[in-house]
């Protein structure tokens, strides 16, 4: 049926920072979403032409081409390392990473760590969906105690394999990371706190005032094998109990 | 007439189905109509409804929606 848009203005459309290419991700995956809101970050602090992304190795390994920025590749876990060199070589420069949980908070432990205590002028966008995607459902470390996953079929033990890692707790206690958040996308009121928590995120590096880690909880329909609703749902229910969401740190507010 | 109404890019959606149970008005559902890739897309069943708030459009992991909403409200209604 075709709809009339007569009389009507245009409210939500494409960000300018993403180019008409069509996302890779699987259908429902939050992915898609959180890429959206960093692109409408990018229009709103008009800093496109001097924006430089730095893609993971993960289900978003091919961003660069999806955004209309400068973008790069790190290998699995060193983004965070390959944006301090971009950001101290040309400090002019918004740097950010888009990092999934297996390539920050496991393979690329160490680097993500060390960027965040020497408070690094970056904004670190951390896509926390409790399992490996791309790889087909491996457990990765932020996978919840009793879930299945394909290398632990029987369930996540945490005598055997450890206790799903807090990465946001981590970094809050160091001294040197401006703002560091954890925030989800399961239903509306989330998805407009976590546009605000990546804008303050990419603020705050615009002003110059250090690190910012924004883990955002999301889904994985197709490797936690349920829909797209059902995940949500399991989001909402489930994993925050293990994830709690809300600001752990913020010392950009003054001055 | 309707407050607003959106369109949807028929390629672009995926047929998650996360926009139909978003959207406050109960104004989507599946089209039955399959896209090149095989998807189900969605569809405006009921445009009268739509208040155009943008939820939807906002939930669509592949920006496949775009939201319009009346440029003003007549009589103020």
């Amino acid at each position: 049926m075709p709809v009339s848009t007569e009389n009507m203005v245009k409210v939500f459309e494409r960000p300018n920072s993403l180019n008409e290419s069509q996302f890779s991700y699987c259908p429902g995956c939050h992915h898609g979403v959180v890429t959206r809101i960093v692109a409408q970050t990018i229009d709103e602090l008009e800093i496109r032409e001097r924006t430089v992304l730095v893609a993971p190795v993960g289900c978003s390994v091919s961003m660069y081409q999806w955004f209309r920025c400068d973008g790069t590749q790190a290998s699995h876990g060193r983004a965070c390392a390959v944006a301090t060199g971009l950001k101290r070589v040309n400090p002019n420069l918004i740097v950010f990473t888009y990092q999934g949980d297996g390539d920050l908070a496991a393979i690329g432990t160490a680097e993500s760590i060390h960027a965040a205590n020497r408070g690094e002028n970056i904004t670190v966008i951390f896509i926390n969906n409790q399992i490996y995607g791309m790889t087909g459902g491996q457990m990765a470390p932020t996978t919840l105690l009793g879930q299945w996953a394909t290398s632990c079929p029987d369930g996540r033990e945490g005598s055997l394999a450890g206790y799903p890692l807090r990465f946001a707790e981590m970094v809050a206690q160091l001294e040197a990371p401006v703002y560091v958040t954890r925030q989800s996308v399961y239903d509306q009121k989330r998805i407009m706190a976590t546009t605000r928590a990546i804008m303050k995120a990419f603020r705050y590096q615009v002003e110059g005032k250090g690190y910012a880690l924004v883990e955002v909880l999301t889904n994985c329909p197709t490797n936690w094998k349920m829909g797209p609703v059902e995940a949500n749902r399991r989001l909402a229910d489930e994993v925050v109990k293990t994830f709690p969401l809300g600001d752990l740190v913020d010392r950009g507010q003054s001055g | 007439m309707p407050r607003g109404a959106i369109i949807v890019d028929k390629e672009r959606c995926k047929g998650c189905g996360l926009c139909l149970v978003f959207c406050p008005q109960d104004v989507l559902a599946f089209s039955g109509e399959h896209n090149r890739s095989s998807y189900d897309v969605v569809c405006m069943k009921h445009p009268e409804q739509c208040t155009g708030c943008g939820f939807c459009a906002q939930t669509c992991p592949d920006i496949a929606i775009e939201v319009y909403r009346q440029k003003k409200p007549k009589d103020g209604s």
